[in-house]
């Protein structure tokens, strides 16, 4: 679980230009990771045993994690897990994957699901990269899940640009989670109250046994050069005049200037 | 081969993928001043006859992997097959499309490889020591990044469709082809695809369509899209819509454009009663060129957009598909 600017933040780029400020922002769970934790949730009610670990990570010194932890708590999860110190700072989506990877090595699990992809670096690669890393199967982007405790295995949709890819895959498997798989549940009141008393830990390198050269900013694979806002398109131009003249003027240039028709 | 580009290009029912193609011309683009060659690489269980095809759009070499079990896509199969190339050509970088199948196989080639993947790239630019800048929006589209490999090494980007153009070249019947074995160590469990479900029929894809029309909440009921639908098919576009109206049960979530559906880029978007919201752009605002209509005059969208019309839809709708059906009529 990875936490996140909210989606409706306004976004200042700092004075080195190579990242977003995040000093005066609000955080919230990634839209998609919340997808992921209901999915836990949802599967340990349906098989009524299992438990339910979220994990994260602090890539950034102004972020929170412990709050977004805390809300995963209050859904339903049952323990907390939280990588944290300079050495996980900075970083790509590679040396990521690396890190959780091998927290995930030191859990017991049958199922990974992450969300399809964070809504801040919008990458969409971490989950697959942990599933390389570990020697799992994945099923990516997935909106609806069956989960086969017997046969340990399960039958996975996603969808893709022509169809519904049915994918099947044993346990352990990693999940991405995109919408429509299910509806997240907010945290009740009592939930809230619980978690407070729910474990969650912290883990440093050294917990994890990973050189800390192969975290961070010194084990990224990418560099950022510049962060920048998208080109500003021109000032668009309103068509005036009765439906007739603005459509007729739209078709005009849609035609012979956009050579679009 | 060092000195290389690879671009894997992506094919689904032996039909390849635009994006594909656009690598290609990317690629070529990018590696004719360098003298960079350009590897392509099909995979698929039919695929070996559209190998010659792809010397017209840039490539100077073509590998193939044909076999009845790469019918359905395997992310670890096809990212190994990929891996194994890379390792022997060295090239420069692995190019595919940013499609469910280019995002899904890149981060497992990026971590099999141990090397830099960008994703989603909409410009890239060859630096002197080959190594590629690439530009990638973020943030639903809000900012852009602009990033480069720390070392030299290879790097694997995914590519944003409808962004770079493809090539038109004379074809070339001679360029070397080469068929791949399968790789053969496959001891770890990996996923299956049983079926694939086709959804959309004959229609078009929305990621692919050069011209995609969407409505909103402001069509009022499902009953309404047929405005819509109306327009897409004189515009020969396909059909979108906003959160609201996928909410609402208007349109299954595949139409969905926005920060938790699709990623479009077409030539051209025409909102139709939708507001803007800041979730949505995040899904359309790359189009080359957006078209708003909306009778609410502070609407975002009127910001984002190239051309707007403040009015009635159901009022400006039909007359827009008759005046476009009537442009057609004589230019053809
Ligand atoms: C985490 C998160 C993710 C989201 N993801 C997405 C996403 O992927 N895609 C998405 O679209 N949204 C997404 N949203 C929702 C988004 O914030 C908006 O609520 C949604 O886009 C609104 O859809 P709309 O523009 O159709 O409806 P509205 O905002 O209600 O706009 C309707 C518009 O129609 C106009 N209108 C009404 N009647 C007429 C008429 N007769 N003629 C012309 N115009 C008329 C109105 O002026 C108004 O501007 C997300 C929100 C969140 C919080």
């Amino acid at each position: 679980m990875k936490q996140v600017p909210a989606t409706e933040s306004k976004l200042t780029i700092v004075a080195d230009g190579n990242d977003i400020d995040r000093s005066n922002l609000s955080f919230i769970v990634n839209p998609y990771d919340e997808f992921a934790v209901e999915e836990a949730l949802q599967i340990k009610e349906r098989l009524g045993a299992g438990e339910v670990t979220v994990l994260s990570m602090r890539q950034h010194e102004s972020q929170k994690p412990e709050e977004a932890l805390r809300t995963c708590l209050a859904m339903g999860a049952d323990k907390a897990i939280l990588l944290d110190g300079p050495a996980f700072h900075g970083g790509d989506s590679f040396t990521t994957a690396t890190a959780l990877t091998s927290a995930i090595q030191r859990l017991p699990f049958d199922l990974l699901l992450f969300g399809k992809q964070a809504v801040d670096d919008d990458g969409g690669t971490v989950g697959i990269q942990v599933a390389e890393l570990l020697g799992i199967p994945h099923v990516a982007v997935v909106n609806k899940l069956e989960v086969h405790p017997v046969s340990r295995a399960v039958v996975a949709h996603r969808q893709v640009e022509d169809g519904i890819e049915v994918v099947e895959a044993s346990f352990p498997v990693v999940i991405t989670c995109q919408k429509g798989l299910n509806e997240p549940r907010y945290p009740s009141l009592p939930g809230i109250m619980k978690a407070k008393q729910k474990p969650l830990n912290t883990w440093t390198c050294e917990d994890i046994g990973i050189d800390p050269g192969r975290l961070g900013a010194s084990g990224a694979k990418l560099k950022t050069l510049r962060v920048e806002p998208p080109p500003t398109r021109l000032t668009g131009r309103i068509l005036d005049g009765d439906t007739s003249t603005a459509v007729k003027e739209l078709v005009r240039i849609l035609h012979e200037e956009e050579k679009l028709i | 081969m060092p000195n290389s580009i690879l671009v894997f290009c992506e094919q689904r029912d032996g039909q390849l993928k635009n994006v594909g193609l656009e690598a290609l011309g990317e690629a070529h683009r990018l590696g004719t001043s360098s003298g960079v060659a350009i590897c392509a690489c099909i995979i698929g269980s039919d695929v070996a006859s559209s190998a010659n095809d792809l010397s017209a759009y840039g490539a100077s070499r073509v590998y193939v992997a044909e076999n009845a079990s790469l019918a359905h896509y395997s992310a670890e199969l096809y990212a190994t097959i990929l891996s194994d190339l890379a390792a022997r050509l060295q090239p420069v970088a692995i190019c595919m499309g940013a499609t469910a199948m280019g995002k899904d196989i890149a981060p497992r080639l990026a971590a099999k490889l141990k090397t830099a993947l960008v994703q989603d790239c909409v410009s890239l630019k060859m630096e002197e020591d080959c190594s590629l800048v690439a530009t990638r929006p973020m943030y639903g589209g809000k900012l852009m990044a602009i990033v480069k490999p720390v070392s030299l090494a290879l790097q694997v980007v995914t590519i944003r469709q409808n962004v770079f153009p493809a090539l038109e070249l004379k074809p070339n019947t001679s360029i070397p082809i080469e068929y791949l074995a399968l790789p053969t160590t496959r001891t770890r469990s990996v996923a299956k695809v049983r079926e694939v479900q086709q959804t959309v029929g004959g229609k078009r894809e929305l990621t692919e369509a050069p011209i995609i029309v969407s409505g909103g909440r402001g069509l009022k009921g499902p009953e309404n899209f047929k405005l819509v639908e109306e327009l897409a098919n004189a515009l020969g576009g396909a059909v979108g819509a906003s959160r609201a109206a996928v909410d609402a049960g208007w349109k299954p979530h595949s139409y969905q454009v926005g920060l938790t559906g699709k990623t479009v880029s077409p030539q051209c978007y025409v909102a139709c009663g939708i507001s803007g919201a800041i979730q949505h752009q995040a899904g359309m605002s790359s189009a080359r060129v957006i078209v708003a209509i909306n009778s609410n005059p502070a609407a975002p969208i009127f910001k984002l957009a190239t051309y707007g019309i403040v009015g009635n839809l159901f009022d400006i709708l039909p007359v827009l598909t008759e005046e476009v059906k009537k442009l057609r009529k004589k230019c053809a």
